[in-house]
């Protein structure tokens, strides 16, 4: 990986020498071989510019931030990484025209022991879905399991049995919000968890059942938009396996209105967010939610 | 059971008067539900105001402590919890807590010197206090000015009291300002901070300023022009507050916390801060 | 000193319990918190950190402060009562012990909060050695030392057996009360064992920091670095760091109305999020790069110039784990401090 890594500094080098980009956004090294931070890099310190097996993170979602700044910035995103920024454009959060995608190749990203990241078990394949350029190498994504998996197990327990395991998983929920701020899909001004006036904001969870709202209405407010990018999970401090909510609705929304996969293209129709004649009817989700 | 008692836990107060001041500005009277005071203070002193389910904040102590009767606030419509107390009527209990925070050195360094006192629209609030408790131990001050503006003669708040009680009295000034000219009013026209350097005082003066952030930075900067020292003025602050006791971190500006270690600064004392109030 | 065997964890717990709350390391749903100790509970005293910290102890999450009520112009109001029970706190690292320290320092000066006190008066810390510090550990950077923490009674595991030792008198009413399951010990594997704890946190990889340059002296020339631009770029304004961290101690007061009264409830808060200064005519920290400046200014120079030098920071590693994009206080130590660093 270490010439793939000198081949993107060189092309980084390049579009910051010919005034394409001011600003990259990668990776950094950290204190260990395992925690590379995103990073921002100009001509100065370009060659501080990494990239390992340990550069999980979805860098898109600062493209927001970096649309609203000055000059024009190149992002470097893996495969995986780009259904974020085409759900962002899609949604109008960036202004493509300040941004130079730059697609680089992933062989699976790995967490601090050395295992591979939760979301690389099912990943989205080699295809970049969005790119300006994408770099050459013979790195290929690891083999993807069924990502509805450990869905379909929580949909074969009984109600009593699926609540007690949400119970024990949300209940280790400290309201930290790091699901929410990392999330590629909340871009929201203004979180609803954050605006007074909604009554419902709040920073610790006063009792069980606001424990389960945060997350169950943030899945909600995903639904159709959510990339299953994985980065919730990833962050969790807690370890709550918080992208089973997101997974849960896309398997839902794949059967009632066919398969969807957001942030496939950058112009694509959400299926919550459209109306064709042959949507489910009211009744059918109605009797669906009763199960 | 025992009753519990920390600085946290809030008192009873009555609303035994309300009388608005300016439309967006009203002062209330607050009692002790058994009458008298719920607790006695010093001129710049704050208390936190609640109401359950609203939410609590952090205001100035508007009477002096020299009045034994009642305290009051004057309070400016800007948030939630200001909202809810401009619609309350007289009768209604509030919580309330304090007093919280450092008082102007009235009883210090302010004693046997002359004052000026700058106050820009709600501003007033906090210096009204110290005025008062002035007025009140008079012998113990020299002369006392007071210059006072506001965005327009309705925003001047307790123009009754300037006007016909502090005016009256030997060694005190009255200078009032509206930022701009209006029917009936034949008094000056300027912003505070270009009004107190025309006035010319001369530097024989510790200086009580108390207002926008914008106007106390351009009044110092004049004073300053006049020859005044960042040492000779006093200001008060305000910030994000909850606790009021400097522990919970929101006022905190590097070494202070404006709760605890103030509100009340000399304004040198302010310059060694990070610039991030 | 005494030692029991570690097989009777259970009945050590059980009898502490007789007549006090027993909190230890427990492992629910893949994750170690202190909890409170049942003996159906999966007790994991191998594990080093657990995710929070050990502040919740005496500075919960959430505590409700008081109960009022409004009906028209009458409010009532009724203070909760203080924790009076006893609660002993089993399995206490060094790190966390010395976070009390800390906590102490804000709580228990004046005025003294009395939430706070009434728990800690009540609470006794069992603290148990370090015998596999982590890479992400960095305590010694502020005089801890692992091998032989702080705490009412002091413990250690070498092999299958627990060693226990009281410090203060707490300790040793605790002593006595489980004295039963105790059999007297000398301290040669304790030692042996502290010998080569300490040899491996020599090598650890973040044993030679140093705090050169921090400290209340600091202040202007550390604020108006160019460098946090860079160190803050990255970062959420999320709360995890300032939520795991054991001496993160800013609280938000707020009001939860249950339908029937309002609980007047305190909650930890975070200084990284955008509402933490926010008041009703502004805010006087408006950037992510300023509210970062502020978490580690607070803890590594405004703590220090009002608590006598003391850091607000024992190198738990906690941030260093958990920090969803890997920024913490080593990096700002290391970009920072002093050159003793590079």
């Amino acid at each position: 990986m270490q010439k793939l890594r000198d081949e993107i500094v060189a092309k980084c080098k390049a579009l910051l020498e010919d005034g394409t980009v001011d600003r990259v956004i990668g990776w950094e090294k950290g204190l260990f071989d395992y925690d590379c931070s995103p990073a921002t890099f100009t001509k100065e310190n370009i060659d501080e510019l990494v990239y390992n097996e340990y550069c999980g993170s979805n860098l898109s979602k600062y493209l927001v931030k970096e649309s609203k700044a000055e000059g024009n910035v190149a992002v470097l995103l893996k495969p995986c990484d780009t259904y974020s920024l085409n759900e962002l454009l899609l949604e109008h959060r960036v202004k493509k025209e300040k941004i130079f995608v730059l697609g680089i190749p992933c062989g699976g990203m790995k967490d601090e022991k050395g295992e591979l990241l939760m979301k690389c078990n099912t990943c989205k394949g080699n295809e970049h879905k969005i790119a300006d350029e994408v770099m050459d190498s013979d790195l290929t994504v690891p083999e993807a399991r069924d990502r509805f998996e450990l869905v379909e197990k929580l949909d074969g327990m009984t109600p009593e049995e699926r609540f007690a395991f949400w119970q024990g998983e949300l209940s280790k929920c400290i309201r930290c919000n790091a699901c929410r701020n990392v999330c590629p899909a909340c871009t929201c001004l203004k979180c609803v968890f954050d605006n007074h006036a909604s009554g419902i904001d709040s920073k610790a969870n006063a009792d069980s059942f606001e424990e389960k709202m945060f997350h169950i209405i943030r899945a909600f407010h995903v639904a159709g938009r959510c990339t299953d990018c994985g980065e919730c999970s990833r962050v969790c401090p807690q370890g709550i396996p918080l992208h089973l909510f997101n997974r849960k609705y896309i398997k839902e929304i794949n059967e009632l209105y066919g398969e969807y996969q957001a942030g496939e293209t950058e112009d694509s129709r959400p299926p919550l967010a459209n109306f064709t004649k042959e949507d489910a009817e009211p009744s059918v989700i109605y009797e669906k939610g009763r199960d | 059971m025992t009753k519990k008692e920390d600085v946290l836990i809030p008192k009873l107060g009555v609303v035994t008067d309300i009388r608005r001041d300016t439309p967006d500005v009203k002062t209330f009277r607050v009692n002790a539900p058994e009458g008298g005071k719920v607790f006695e203070h010093m001129p710049g002193q704050c208390a936190m105001l609640s109401i359950p389910g609203v939410g609590e904040a952090m205001f100035s102590i508007t009477s002096s402590p020299t009045n034994k009767e009642f305290m009051e606030f004057s309070i400016k419509k800007c948030g939630c919890v200001t909202e809810w107390l401009h619609q309350m009527e007289v009768g209604q209990e509030i919580l309330i807590r304090g007093p919280l925070g450092k008082c102007f050195p009235v009883e210090t360094e302010l004693k046997g010197k002359n004052l000026l006192f700058v106050a820009g629209g709600i501003g007033i609030a906090p210096l009204r206090s110290v005025i008062n408790y002035v007025i009140d131990n008079r012998e113990n001050y020299g002369t006392v000015d007071v210059v006072y503006g506001a965005r327009s003669a309705e925003d001047l708040v307790d123009l009754k009291e300037m006007q016909e009680s502090w005016s009256n009295i030997d060694g005190i000034d009255v200078h009032l300002t509206i930022d701009r000219e209006q029917e009936g009013w034949d008094g000056n026209v300027a912003f505070v901070p270009n009004y107190v350097k025309d006035l010319g005082f001369t530097t024989d003066k510790t200086v009580l300023v108390c207002g926008p952030p914008i106007m106390i930075k351009f009044t110092v900067a004049g004073l300053q022009e006049i020859g005044f020292q960042t040492n000779q003025i006093y200001t008060t602050m305000e910030l994000k507050m909850k606790c009021g006791v400097g522990k919970c971190g929101r006022c905190n500006i590097g070494d202070k916390y404006v709760c605890k270690d103030g509100p009340v600064f000399r304004y040198d004392e302010l310059g060694e801060l990070p610039a991030e109030y | 000193m005494y030692k029991l065997s570690i097989d009777n964890l259970n009945e050590l717990f059980a009898l502490i319990g007789q007549d006090s709350k027993v909190y230890a390391p427990i492992e629910r749903a893949g994750q170690v918190e202190f909890f409170l100790w049942s003996v159906e509970e999966k007790v994991r005293l191998d594990a080093l950190n657990t995710v929070k910290s050990a502040k919740g102890f005496f500075f919960p999450q959430t505590e409700v402060l008081y109960k009022t009520k409004l009906e028209g112009k009458k409010i009532e109001i009724e203070a909760a009562e203080d924790a009076e029970e006893p609660t002993v706190y089993f399995g206490v690292r060094a790190c966390d012990v010395k976070s009390f320290d800390v906590l102490d320092k804000v709580f228990l000066s004046e005025p003294v909060d009395s939430y706070y006190a009434a728990k800690r008066k009540h609470g006794t810390i069992v603290s148990m050695a370090c015998s596999k510090p982590a890479d992400t550990c960095f305590c010694g950077l502020f005089g801890i030392d692992a091998t032989s923490p702080a705490g009412d009674v002091v413990t250690w595991i070498v092999g299958d057996t627990l060693y226990w030792d009281s410090k203060t008198e707490k300790g040793e009413a605790l002593t006595v009360k489980v004295k039963e399951l105790l059999v007297d010990a000398d301290d040669v594997e304790v030692k042996k064992q502290q010998t080569e704890v300490k040899e491996m946190i020599a090598k650890a990889p973040l044993h030679d920091l140093s705090l050169e340059g921090f400290g209340g002296d600091a202040l202007d020339e550390l604020f108006n670095s160019p460098k946090w631009e860079a160190l803050s770029s990255a970062c959420l304004g999320c709360g995890t760091c300032t939520f795991v961290c054991p001496t993160c101690q800013c609280y938000d007061i707020r009001d939860y109305d249950s339908g029937h009264g309002v609980q007047k409830f305190r909650c930890w808060d975070s200084c990284m999020y955008s509402d933490f200064t926010m008041m009703a005519h502004g805010n006087n920290r408006t950037t992510q790069l300023q509210r970062f400046r502020q978490r580690f200014m607070h803890k590594l120079v405004y703590f220090p110039a009002n608590n006598d030098g003391d850091f607000s920071c024992v190198g738990c590693g906690r941030c260093l784990q958990k920090c969803p994009q890997s920024l913490n206080i080593v990096k700002v130590i290391k970009a920072l401090g002093g050159k003793k660093n590079d």
